[in-house]
């Protein structure tokens, strides 16, 4: 019985959440479209009351596990993972008519949610499985042949980390008895295992294929979902666990500076985006990496602000993709003319993302780099200087400009529809609103803010990265060296793997190819012979009852008991 | 009445034993639903005795019931412990909850003029499981398991209806049972030769002296071969598949579920109860033959239900694995293994006893079942392919199912004993169970249907009911996992404990 009570006392928001995403299956569209935003806003407003504590707690396994920990940190996540959804779901009104793809997105917006209360590692992992189990639809609700194998790789990815998690867990619980989701630290037994699991949800550089090859063949209102969670939730994670962990600040370093680079040179728009998510989240994992509170502080901010801002860009992005049919920059152009509210929202999304001041990544990013200058860490700060001029370039300058300027494709299509518009406008000015009255942010943030961002120093200073970053851009493009975009399937990281390494290093290339050739027609010849060898004795299992396998069977008896006889005779 | 209860444990045995000759009865009037209905009743009967044993055990520790209120070892005792309470109660759950099923489809695939001796058998199938686990008699045990095989071979051969390899089938199923219960009977003929008594608890006494004795290490060798036939162990599981594809889907569910259990429980009693840790050697034939020939079992089964086409085979080669992760609990033999064996006995029960059963609302609709016919169901019948699917999680062990409960005991176990390079291969292991799954969602959902095929209804309540029951249990037991965890440790303790 108790069981049942708990069960209706459960205040986990993720879980109504998922629950809601399995019924909206059933009901009718309408319906279930209309409970799709409404129930994160009440959920929002139920959050915003609950007092700080766990929640519940159920015996599973022998573990206790803390279903609904809220605290400094889980709280400012759950809020702005519920005004994702909330505002995601609006946008999605009128971006899709299938039926899996709400469903999908609150099981999958729930789950994430539902982690980031979870108190114990194992429900963790558990809504992280779903997370990712649920949010693989929303790749393949675009039907095309390349979304499906693209989110098959994604799967595959997920899955891989999930049971990396699975492990490491494992060997943590065992060695030190506790299953709690707090600090791990990287040296403790099993800790680097789920350190990497979290770093390839994390998209660290090299394990980050999966975002850029996934996220853009998803649907219009998918890509915005999938921008919002599962990268956060990794970053959270990472805050939880592995806060002040030296190694970070340099991966973090990394991530926001090679991208960058991708960024420059791709030509699918919404492909940009996900190379500056990458970049985005470079800088969380700086802070994460520094650990003082004023650059958990700064982390836990740009998180917030970054979800709004980057799904503010995917949904004009998806409204570009859903009127024109491509979201390739080569070619777009000249839609300011018929799709100017469009052209604003995402003027505002590339002002908030550049960190342009009176817009939300101004008030956040500077904390992560004053956090930075302040631990001394001059050549990290040096990188994220150059990583900022370099979001304000492709961000900030190349989106709009091309999608909405450029060169004048010709293409007139219609204004975004009428609820994408509502949600764009929701989430700019959201931006907007946060970014003149950072206070309000400042006030849900785990540790007290002591810190103004509006200093003459600071805004001068971001003032003149800012103008000389698109001065660059200017002078390229004047001079006609920017790099064009054209109509390519560009160069991906994961060619580095494959073939970067003996092109780069053409001196060994040759006898490295040929050990390699070599290892792989062996591999490859093992495999087929062990293939064939599986295939003629198990495709023979598909015949009909045999009686001649009865003799097989009994001479297989007659061995055991043979060998059974002569291990009890020769004690 | 307290009496009256006193005697439950003999009348669980006895109620179903009296009642399948006066089920034949019924061939007077025909009346095949009389003879269903009664079969009900006494599968109800057996369940309510189990639930109440089992009560009893938990309250008041080991019930031993004298037959005829002759004292053993001279008379038989019927011993109940934890553990063969629990699967007391697993194998009359099932039945309870398969027969109510079994009407509709039962009179699709049964001559109407067998039916009624269908359930006569039916009854003596489900009299020797429940007495195989419940008496306390060595020689009892064989003499329930030759009933319940049996019975069992007819069972499956009445599958004839549908298709006539039932008979093949069945004949194979004989020829290796029949050598396995041989083989169990003379290894008991040398154990009683050495020591002169047939009760367990006496025999394990007297074998603690005996442990260098030839004759019992024979008897010994006899007996757990025996043992392994019957539970379908690797590489002697090849009547298993056949059996299960061909049987009357009522049976497939019923010894799916069940009769490979019983084995299981029968060879936990004999390896650790009546032989025990007093024979060195124990340890090694675990080790040395039942663990590679249960990662063995894993990897053929998994592979080979891969490559089926036949629906229930494919399920048939499933248990084949399944059976390896049992034993391979039993083989780490530390309390955590034998815990997850035992409560993977119970788990696998549930999701097996459920995936048969949506074969069997296929069947009811679609005769055959191949990745061919199957095609394009997922839309017609959206209730039983549901159920399927989320079974099927059960079965590959995502969290939140029983599946996983068992699993994460295993690697619990295996963990505890140090054997780390086994993980990965439970982990492939669930992975290739994901492949053989995907293949039947892939064609029942992702394929257009044929063309020669008519379009199919779902299947009426009265089936989909017990499905969902079932398919309920396994979320329920997989998250609220206080009572199965609690008996299958207090089990595993019983079985490596040196106390009686």
């Amino acid at each position: 019985m108790t069981v049942i009570d708990n069960l209706i006392l459960i205040l986990n928001p993720g879980i109504f959440l998922i629950l809601g995403g399995l019924i909206s299956n059933i009901l009718p569209l309408k319906i279930s479209k209309t409970l799709n935003i409404a129930l994160p806003l009440l959920l929002l407003v139920n959050l915003w009351n609950t007092d700080q504590g766990n929640h519940f707690s159920a015996l599973f396994l022998g573990y206790n596990l803390e279903l609904f920990r809220v605290d400094d940190f889980s709280y400012i996540f759950g809020i702005i993972f519920l005004i994702a959804i909330a505002v995601a779901n609006l946008y999605a009104i009128s971006a899709t008519t299938s039926r899996i793809e709400p469903s999908a997105s609150m099981i999958y917006a729930g789950s994430a949610t539902a982690a980031v209360f979870a108190g114990d590692l194992i429900t963790l992992f558990i809504f992280f499985e779903i997370a990712a189990i649920s949010s693989v639809f929303l790749i393949w609700a675009r039907g095309t042949k390349r979304s499906f194998s693209a989110g098959f790789r994604y799967l595959i990815v997920q899955i891989g980390a999930g049971v990396i998690l699975l492990s490491g867990i494992l060997i943590y619980t065992s060695a030190s008895g506790s299953i709690g989701f707090n600090e791990i630290g990287i040296d403790a037994p099993g800790g680097l295992l789920i350190f990497i699991a979290f770093g390839i949800k994390c998209a660290f550089p090299f394990f980050h294929n999966w975002l850029q090859d996934a996220y853009p063949e998803a649907t219009v209102s998918g890509t915005v979902i999938l921008s919002s969670f599962t990268t956060k939730l990794a970053i959270y994670a990472l805050a939880r666990s592995y806060a002040g962990t030296d190694i970070l600040i340099w991966i973090g370093a990394l991530m926001a500076a090679f991208p960058i680079f991708y960024a420059v040179i791709e030509n699918d728009l919404r492909r940009v985006l996900a190379y500056s998510l990458n970049n985005q989240l470079g800088f969380m994992v700086v802070g994460v990496g520094i650990g003082t509170e004023m650059a958990l502080n700064g982390t836990f901010s740009h998180a917030f602000c970054h979800i709004l801002y980057k799904s503010l860009l995917f949904m004009c992005m998806g409204a570009v993709l859903l009127r024109t049919g491509t979201a390739n920059g080569s070619d777009l152009g000249g839609l300011f003319k018929s799709m100017p509210w469009t052209t604003g929202f995402c003027i505002v999304g590339a002002a908030s993302i550049s960190g342009f001041p009176l817009f939300s990544g101004f008030i956040s990013k500077s904390m992560i780099l004053t956090s930075v200058s302040d631990g001394g860490h001059w050549g990290v700060w040096l990188v994220l200087l150059f990583a900022s001029a370099g979001v304000f370039h492709h961000s900030g300058i190349k989106i709009p400009y091309f999608a909405f300027f450029a060169h004048d494709q010709g293409l007139r299509p219609k204004e975004a529809p009428m609820p994408m518009l509502i949600a764009m406008g929701i989430t700019a000015s959201l931006c907007f609103f946060i970014g003149i009255y950072p206070d309000f942010l400042y006030s849900l943030l785990p540790f007290p803010v002591d810190y103004a961002p509006y200093t003459t120093s600071h805004v001068i200073n971001q003032l003149q990265l800012l103008m000389f970053s698109a001065l660059a851009f200017a002078v390229l493009m004047v001079f006609k060296i920017y790099p064009p975009e054209l109509r390519s399937t560009n160069i991906d990281f994961d060619w580095i793997y494959r073939k970067g390494l003996y092109t780069l290093i053409t001196s060994l290339g040759k006898s490295i190819k040929y050990t390699e050739d070599l290892l792989f027609s062996v591999t490859s010849k093992g495999l087929k012979i062990l293939m064939a060898f599986v295939h003629l004795r198990f495709a023979s299992l598909n015949r009909s009852a045999q009686t001649s396998i009865v003799g097989n069977a009994l001479v297989w008896v007659l061995a055991l008991l043979l060998s059974l006889l002569v291990l009890a005779y020769s004690m | 009445m307290t009496n009256w209860l006193h005697h439950i444990p003999i009348l669980i045995v006895a109620v179903p034993l009296i009642s399948a000759p006066i089920c034949i009865l019924f061939t007077f009037g025909a009346n095949r639903k009389a003879a269903w209905f009664w079969t009900l009743l006494v599968s109800w009967f057996a369940f309510l005795c189990s639930i109440y044993l089992l009560n009893h055990v938990l309250e008041n520790g080991i019930i031993s019931y004298h037959l005829g209120s002759w004292e053993p070892p001279l008379g038989i005792e019927y011993r109940i412990d934890l553990i063969n309470a629990f699967v007391l109660l697993i194998v009359s759950g099932i039945s309870a909850i398969a027969i109510p099923f079994g009407r509709l489809v039962v009179d699709k695939e049964i001559e109407p003029d067998r039916q009624i001796l269908f359930y006569t058998t039916y009854l003596l199938c489900l009299t020797g499981l429940l007495g195989v686990t419940i008496t306390g008699d060595a020689f009892n045990i064989f003499v329930f398991l030759e009933i319940s095989s049996l019975s069992s071979y007819v069972l499956i051969a009445m599958g004839v209806r549908s298709d006539r390899r039932a008979l093949t089938a069945a004949y194979n199923y004989l020829i290796l049972g029949t050598v396995g219960a041989t083989f169990f009977v003379i290894g008991l003929g040398f154990l009683y030769m050495v020591t002169g008594t047939l009760n367990i608890m006496d025999l394990s006494d007297r074998l603690t002296h005996l442990a260098d004795n030839k004759a019992v290490h024979a008897g010994y060798a006899f007996i757990i071969i025996g043992l392994a036939l019957k539970v379908a162990l690797f590489p002697m599981h090849v009547w298993l598949p056949n059996s299960y594809t061909y049987a009357p889907s009522l049976i497939s569910i019923f010894l799916a579920a069940t009769a490979t259990k019983v084995s299981i429980y029968v060879l936990l009693r004999f390896l650790f109860k009546v032989f025990g840790f007093s024979f060195d050697f124990i340890p090694l034939t675990l080790t040395f033959i039942f663990l590679p020939l249960a990662i063995t079992a894993i990897f053929f089964g998994s592979v080979g239900a891969i490559y089926q086409t036949n629906i229930k085979r494919l399920f048939a080669y499933s248990s084949v694995a399944q059976i390896g992760y049992i034993v391979m609990g039993i083989a780490l033999s530390n309390t955590i293994g034998l815990t997850a064996a035992v409560l993977h006995i119970f788990n696998h029960a549930l999701i097996k006893g459920a995936i048969f059963m949506a074969a069997g609302c296929l069947v009811f609709r679609v005769g055959k079942l191949t990745t061919y016919t199957i095609r394009g169901l997922g839309k017609e019948m959206p209730w039983t392919f549901a159920a399927l699917v989320l079974a099927g999680l059960s079965l590959i062990g995502i969290p939140t199912t029983v599946g996983f409960i068992s699993k994460w005991y295993l690697l619990l176990g295996i963990m505890e004993n140090g054997w780390w390079p086994i993980i990965p291969l439970i982990v492939i292991g669930s992975l290739l169970a994901v492949v053989y799954m995907w293949k039947i969602i892939e064609a029942a959902y992702f394929f257009q249907a044929p063309q020669d095929r008519a379009p199919v209804k779902e299947v009426p309540l009265e089936l989909l009911i017990p499905l969902w029951v079932l398919v309920g249990c396994n979320f329920y037991f997989g998250i609220q996992t206080e009572i199965t965890i609690r008996i299958a440790k207090e089990a595993a303790t019983i079985l490596l404990g040196n106390s009686p």
